[in-house]
């Protein structure tokens, strides 16, 4: 891979697909306020919904805070409890469970928009691509597994880390610690970027709107004053 | 400013909190609640109706959006009624609700369409024939070119035309039926004017000018209850559903009031407060039954008998008893209970035979002109025979003595009539009565018993002398008890000392045949008349179709209105007969009638009873089952009816002017007056003539004949080949000459009894209709059958009027929205026809003579024509006397170029001969000048000078300022005129309203009362609902009758002959139809089961049936009720596909099994659409059908008597019924639904 490919996706690409994501999410909700939905199509057919659904939301959502809490954590930080091989076990094994929740989920999910009339009648492209592109996502993760196997000491994901963290505090050269990296990481880094990329014209962006506010306001009876 | 900056307020202030910091206040964005406000927003309300045939008329609140119609909510802005009656509000339903639904589906017409094949033809034809007539003239006389759009009638294959050019064919298709068969052959169906009276009349303005004829629609819908006139002389003059709140005893008799009655039911449930009574009479536990204190559920069809045993129960109790002064005062002034009866000696017994009459005694009593018209009572203060006032004789001999004061005609001096003569009689002597409750029915649900045909009575009578000798008479009070079966001490059988013997017609003879335990009819008819006789007369019999649906439906509701009658009920507040069928209350009718019928420019029009046209021209009299003799009275004269067949009865009743004829005579009727001018005699002479020589006769004495065929149809504002056509498939076969699913075999076939009066041919014609239009909003079912569809406004896109028997108001409907695509108003298709009518006119018709028969008519001094015997001038027993014992004889001059110019103008008749209604006539030139300044005057053409009715709000306006009901002034005048033959001052009724002009826009702005007229019966004031036969009782108004009463007794010769001078119980008639399809079993299960059609609920008739909101209530499709017992006896399960067929046809439907149908009936609510979800059946091969496919008209000879007072033709008014309930269809399960989808599309394009 060339030079300055791998500056481009690794070094630069980071920077578009986010700023994209944010705000572009910023824009839609600002000015779309009606397409700001989860795009539920329970109402249509609710067969397949309580096992595939849930088992998605439950994998995806402990691989995202996986990701981030494993990328974006100091070394010097973690290594305080942990070596760094011991993350990397760590995270191949929870990676691999959540993983495999979040396959059998989604697996019933596609097979469920695909096959079902109704819903496949009502499935926007967006809907579609979505999904196809987080089943590729999540397969590329789970193949990342094997390829981690290979070489235990944790160096890989040191260097993955690294690059992450260069590129939240925006410094320069983060894309010399992917160089040298298994393609498969390559590919499952880039296809990350691009789902933050096309975050804001899908209906991923209910994860903004994740209730979770609810859990800590204070009143009992909620009341809008007269706008 | 933003979405998402105004959330972000995390460092702003802890929200407010209330409620001990329970609740807290937040400050977020509300503006995504625009959006639900903006859902409900609108630009504009406007106020419109359904008209729909359903008595509702409901005012609605249409609201508009962005030039769309969006949604439509209950009107509440109904004037007020008085303090202790409730409002009318509120007024609506689901069905009316999801109306709006309509105009922007894919059920909505949007564009003229033509039968492709035919539009090819025409255009074919118009490349070489340069004059559009001679266009069509080619197609039609191609037996190959009309035969191959007929044939694919109803298989689809419509194409877009455009409006010049469907109008061009239509035009060339009447100029050329007129002049080739003359304008009779142009007919015209279109039912209940009162649901849109503009729309009515744009199309009957149109053929009347013509020369066309306009088809009725209540005696064909067979909601035209035959006893109304029978007894009243008045056809269904009901009261508004308020009154039904000032009663104390209530049965509603087959009217299931909150499903077919929704907007007026809550009076029902209202004057259940105040403590009155209701009580339901149902076969099946429908949602009135589950309404009522009390249920009663006869066997269906044998609700006559259950009246028969309510009467015996009153008279005996009440009448006989001596109890109540005020049934004894109430009858004696205002039935004809003391009237005197002729007895005859026939076979050795005597019979009741006519009533006696004046012109019976030397001199004729003195009472005047008119004395065979007479008929007399004897008066108790001299003890001689006299002629009281009020008498159908004093209606037309200008003695100003047409009242109910209980006065002598000759000599004005008072009269006290006696009812009775059992204290003081010359003699008793044995009178025959006729009984038909022993005979039997092929289906064993309907019982018989075994009594004797003819029931020796004793009677007690006086002696008379006549000028012809001495002869004995009796009351028709005396032979009515007698008739009812109950003992009077007189001795002799077949009479009752005791309710619970079995002789007709007591309360335990009842059981056996109805199956209601006698107790309960005992209670209930005590419970009636003890509070009639408290309440002076308010107890109500809320009535309807159920009823009225039966052959012998004549019996059923005369013995209803025996019970009113003989109660004190009629014409008092909060009692009566309160019959709800449709929406038959067209209120201000005689504003309408000269914009409908153009009686402003040619009278009289041409009409017909459609059930006799279709009788006669679908064939289905080919195929009739039913002989004369099986219904005729065991007293009758059986020689003189033998051999005669239905059919012979109609020609005859036409032949000898009772009825009216469509097509009239065997010839063009413009020729026919040209034969007339050219042999230099009067018209009437050289027909009667022409008529004696044979030369010339009536069509229906060969309808198979194609100089006979109803050539050209127009079908609008009505679904009749979706809904009413009785004989569904007959009319396919023969009338419209396509695919039908027929499985019976006519009497060439079976051997039957042929007529002797009509022409038979051994090969029926299919097809006699060269043209089919029909015009309407949606795809109906018979838009689907028709060559041409005109996309019609909805009832939200046109202007026009709507009334309703159920309350006095009257509504507009009104143009919230123009009409959608290229579709208009009723109006104006018929005006744009009527232009390029007369532009293709000339070269074919200019100004011509059109002789036109008329039929002896009601209300008119003609209506007294053979008062004795019935004399047929064809078997020389009288002669041929144009409005005596035949039809008149009218020469009608058409300016055919000009039908335009007369179209949209007001001619000038109704200043030159007035205006009137039900014998009522009186002078209207001020309207007309009014209207010419309201309406402008035309300043050049035909019509120059003339006013305009350009607009359909022109046409409102001719309505409104005409009719006494909308124009205070008129009221004055026509109550005046009234006064001039009662001698009495009625003036006061309308005088505090004179003033009082309602305008169009008035109704816009709020529903209007209409104002008291002397054509109806009721008043509308500030003390009483209206009620019928009010002003009878309270104005002392005679009943439009032969005695000026309420008549319990028929005296015509064939209500005599058919054993119907007094009501008596008949049962449901054999219809024939199960045997000859024995050949269609196929091993599967099957019942036999009597065919039942009620109201809907998720529709009314047919409209709603198809809408998308309706048939997500109900099942989505066609379904067919069934009892458990009946669906347990085939395997079917509730939602199976099933499948009913006799010799008329065949229906596909799912069942609903259920426990409210009892054993040995099936109910398919009328009227689901053919288009929705019907796949085929097994019997024919062919789709199934609708629910008249499996009906089949018999006709009844009773109702075709006319020129004899009461029993004189009125359109609407009198005539044969389509009656449909006698009917069996065999069931079985349909194992293979089969849709017909994999067919290819036919060659129908």
């Amino acid at each position: 891979m060339s030079y300055y490919l791998n500056e481009f996706l690794f070094g630069i690409y980071p920077y578009i697909a986010l700023v994209v994501m944010f705000g572009g999410s910023i824009l839609r909700y600002d000015q779309n306020q009606y397409s700001w939905k989860a795009d539920s199509s329970q109402l249509i057919a609710s067969r397949g919904l309580r096992v595939g659904s849930n088992l998605f939301h439950v994998g995806i959502i402990l691989l995202f805070f996986g990701h981030l809490v494993g990328l974006l954590t100091p070394e010097w930080l973690y290594e305080l409890a942990i070596t760094p091989a011991t993350k990397q076990m760590l995270a191949m094994v929870a990676g691999g469970i959540f993983g495999t929740i979040c396959f059998i989920g989604m697996t019933v999910l596609l097979h469920r928009r695909l096959t079902n009339p109704r819903v496949r009648a009502t499935s926007k492209p967006a809907d579609l691509l979505i999904l196809v592109i987080l089943y590729v996502q999540l397969i590329l993760g789970l193949a990342t597994i094997p390829f981690s196997a290979q070489h235990l000491d944790g160096s890989s994901m040191v260097a993955l880390a690294e690059w992450a963290q260069h590129i939240v505090t925006f410094r320069g050269g983060a894309a010399d610690y992917v160089a040298g990296q298994g393609i498969v990481f390559k590919l499952h880094i880039v296809l990350g970027l691009t789902i933050f990329l096309i975050f804001p014209f899908t209906r991923l962006v209910h994860v903004f709107s994740a209730p979770f506010k609810y859990l800590f306001r204070s009143g009992y009876q909620i009341v809008r004053k007269r706008g | 400013m933003s979405n998402f900056l105004d959330r972000l307020t995390y460092l702003t202030r802890t929200p407010e909190t209330f409620a001990d910091g329970h609740g807290i206040t937040t400050g977020e964005s509300r503006d995504w609640e625009k959006a639900y406000r903006g859902r409900w927003a609108h630009d504009k309300v406007v106020r419109s109706t359904h008209g729909v045939n359903c008595t509702g008329s409901c005012s609605w609140k249409i609201y508009v959006k962005n030039g769309l119609v969006t949604w439509e909510t209950q009107q509440t802005d109904y004037p007020r009624t008085r303090p202790d009656l409730p409002n009318h509000e509120p007024r609506g339903c689901a069905r009316g609700a999801s109306y709006s639904w309509y105009l922007y589906s894919a059920a909505r017409l949007k564009y003229p369409m033509v039968r492709s094949r035919l539009l090819r033809l025409w255009r074919d034809a118009k490349a070489t024939h340069a004059d559009p007539v001679a266009a069509w003239n080619s197609i039609v006389i191609d037996p190959e070119k009309a035969k191959s759009y007929k044939v694919v009638r109803g298989l689809g294959g419509f194409v877009r035309a455009e409006w010049d050019e469907v109008n061009e064919i239509i035009a060339a298709a009447n100029i050329h039926t007129i002049k080739t068969y003359g304008p009779d052959r142009v007919v015209g169906f279109s039912p209940i004017p009162a649901m849109s009276m503009v729309s009515y009349a744009a199309g009957s303005r149109y053929l009347s000018l013509i020369g066309g004829v306009c088809m009725s629609f209540y005696d064909w819908y067979c909601d035209l209850p035959p006893s109304s006139p029978q007894t009243w002389g008045e056809q269904t003059d009901v009261p508004e559903s308020a009154d039904w709140y000032n009663s104390g005893y209530i049965i509603a008799w087959g009217s299931n009031v909150p499903q077919t009655r929704t907007p007026d039911a809550h009076f029902f449930t209202e004057v259940r407060y105040k403590g009155t009574k209701t009580v339901s009479v149902t076969p099946d536990y429908s949602e009135v039954a589950k309404l009522t204190d009390l249920w009663l559920n006869p066997r269906q069809g044998t609700d006559s008998a259950l009246a028969m045993a309510m009467g015996h129960v009153v008279l005996k109790e009440f009448h006989l008893a001596g109890k109540s002064d005020y049934f004894d005062d109430y009858c004696r002034q205002y039935t004809d209970m003391p009237f005197l009866v002729q007895l005859e000696e026939r076979d050795g017994r005597f019979v009741a035979g006519r009533t006696l009459r004046a012109a019976d005694f030397k001199d004729g009593l003195a009472a005047g002109e008119h004395a065979d018209w007479k008929p007399v009572v004897f008066d108790a203060n001299s003890g001689k025979v006299k002629v009281p006032n009020g008498t159908i004789g004093s209606r037309w001999d200008k003695s100003a003595k047409w009242n109910l004061e209980m006065r002598a005609a000759a000599d004005g001096s008072e009269l006290w009539p006696e009812v009775t003569f059992v204290k003081k009689h010359d003699d008793v002597v044995a009178v025959g009565f006729p009984y038909f409750g022993n005979i039997e029915n092929d289906q064993p649900i309907f019982h018989h018993t075994g009594h004797d045909s003819v029931l020796d009575r004793n009677i007690p009578v006086r002696r008379v002398k006549t000028k012809d000798g001495e002869i004995l008479v009796a009351t028709v009070f005396d032979l009515l008890v007698a008739n009812y079966g109950i003992d009077r001490g007189l001795g002799g059988g077949n009479v009752a000392k005791d309710f619970s013997e079995d002789i007709p017609y007591t309360p335990a003879w009842q059981e056996k045949i109805t199956g209601v335990p006698a107790a309960r009819v005992i209670q209930v008819a005590r419970e009636f008349a003890d509070n009639a006789d408290k309440t002076h007369g308010r107890s109500m019999v809320i009535l309807g179709a159920a009823v009225n649906h039966w052959y012998h439906m004549d019996m059923v509701y005369r013995g209803i209105i025996n019970l009113l009658v003989m109660c004190g009920c009629i014409g008092k507040s909060g009692g009566g007969w309160a019959h709800y069928v449709g929406q038959e209350k067209l209120r201000p009718q005689t504003g309408w009638l000269p914009l409908a019928f153009g009686l402003d420019w040619c009278r009289p029009p041409r009409q017909i009873n459609s059930t006799s046209f279709f009788y006669a021209h679908s064939d289905q009299w080919r195929y009739e089952k039913l002989e004369v003799g099986e219904i005729l009275s065991p007293t009758a004269d059986r020689e003189k009816w033998k051999g005669s067949t239905f059919i012979d009865c109609n020609v005859r009743a036409e032949r000898m002017g009772w009825l009216p004829s469509a097509p009239q005579l065997d010839r063009n009727p413009l020729e026919v007056a040209k034969g007339a001018a050219a042999s230099g005699q009067a018209a009437d002479a050289y027909i009667v003539s022409e008529l004696k020589d044979g030369k010339l006769g009536f069509a229906c004495s060969d309808p198979d004949n194609p100089v006979n065929f109803p050539r050209n149809m127009f079908i609008w504002r009505s679904n009749l080949l979706g809904s009413s056509g009785k004989g569904h498939e007959y009319m396919l076969k023969h009338l419209l000459g396509t695919q039908h699913g027929l499985l019976g075999k006519d009497l060439g076939e079976s051997g039957g009894q042929k007529p002797q009066d009509v022409c038979w041919h051994e090969q029926a014609p299919e097809g006699k209709l060269d043209l089919v239009v029909t015009l309407d909003f949606r795809m109906s079912t018979t838009c689907v059958y028709s060559d041409i569809v005109l996309p019609s406004a909805t009832w939200y896109e046109k202007n026009d009027l709507n009334t309703s028997d159920m309350h006095p108001f009257i509504h507009p409907l009104t143009r919230a929205v123009d009409p959608a695509w290229e579709s208009r108003s009723d109006w104006d298709i018929y005006k744009g026809l009527a232009r390029k009518f007369s532009d293709l006119c000339p070269g074919h018709l200019g100004i011509e003579k059109d002789l036109v028969t008329v039929p002896i008519l009601h209300d008119t001094p003609g209506e007294m024509a053979q008062p004795y015997d019935v004399k047929d001038w064809t078997k020389g027993e009288c002669d041929p006397v144009p409005g005596k014992t035949m039809p008149s004889v009218v020469v009608v001059e058409r300016d055919y170029p000009n039908t335009y110019a007369r179209f949209t103008s007001i001619g000038p008749l109704l200043e030159k001969l007035g205006n009137g209604g039900k014998g009522i006539n009186w002078k209207t030139e001020e309207e007309v000048e009014f209207l010419g300044k309201l309406n402008g005057t035309h300043l050049k053409g035909a019509a120059a000078g003339r006013p305009k009715i350009d607009s359909d709000i022109d046409a409102t306006e001719v309505i409104l300022s005409l009719a006494p009901e909308t124009n205070g002034h008129v009221a004055v005048k026509s109550w005046a005129a009234l006064s001039q033959t009662t001698g009495r001052d009625h003036t006061h009724l309308a005088t505090p309203k004179e003033d009082e002009k309602l305008r169009f826009h008035d109704l816009k702005a709020q529903p209007r009362k209409i104002i008291s007229s002397p054509t109806w019966s009721g008043l509308e004031d500030e003390h009483v609902s209206y009620n019928a036969g009010y002003t009878n009782v309270h104005e002392l108004i005679p009943w439009r009758t032969l005695t000026g009463r309420q008549q319990f007794y028929q005296d015509h010769e064939w209500m005599r002959d058919f054993g119907e001078g007094f009501c008596v119980y008949k049962g449901p008639v054999n219809t024939r139809t199960l045997k000859s399809v024995e050949g269609k079993r196929d091993g599967s299960k099957e019942v036999a089961l009597n065919w039942i059609t009620p109201h809907q609920k998720w529709g009314i008739h047919s409209t709603y049936s198809e809408n998308l909101l309706m048939l997500t209530l109900n099942r989505g499709g066609p379904v067919v009720w069934l009892s458990e017992i009946d669906a347990r006896k085939i395997d079917v399960a509730d939602n199976d596909w099933i499948e009913l067929y006799n010799a008329n046809g065949a229906i596909v439907a799912r069942a609903v099994v259920s426990q409210r149908v009892p054993e040995g009936m099936t109910m398919m609510y009328h009227a689901q659409e053919k288009i929705i979800n019907t796949p085929k059946s097994k019997a024919t091969g062919n789709r199934g059908g609708i629910h008249n496919s499996v009906t089949r008209v018999v006709v009844k000879p009773t109702h075709m008597i006319g020129g004899y007072a009461q029993l004189a033709y009125g359109f609407n008014y009198y005539g044969t019924c389509g009656t449909n309930r006698d009917e069996f269809v065999t069931v079985r399960k349909l194992h293979n639904v089969d849709f017909g989808d994999e067919v290819p599309a036919t060659a129908a394009e």
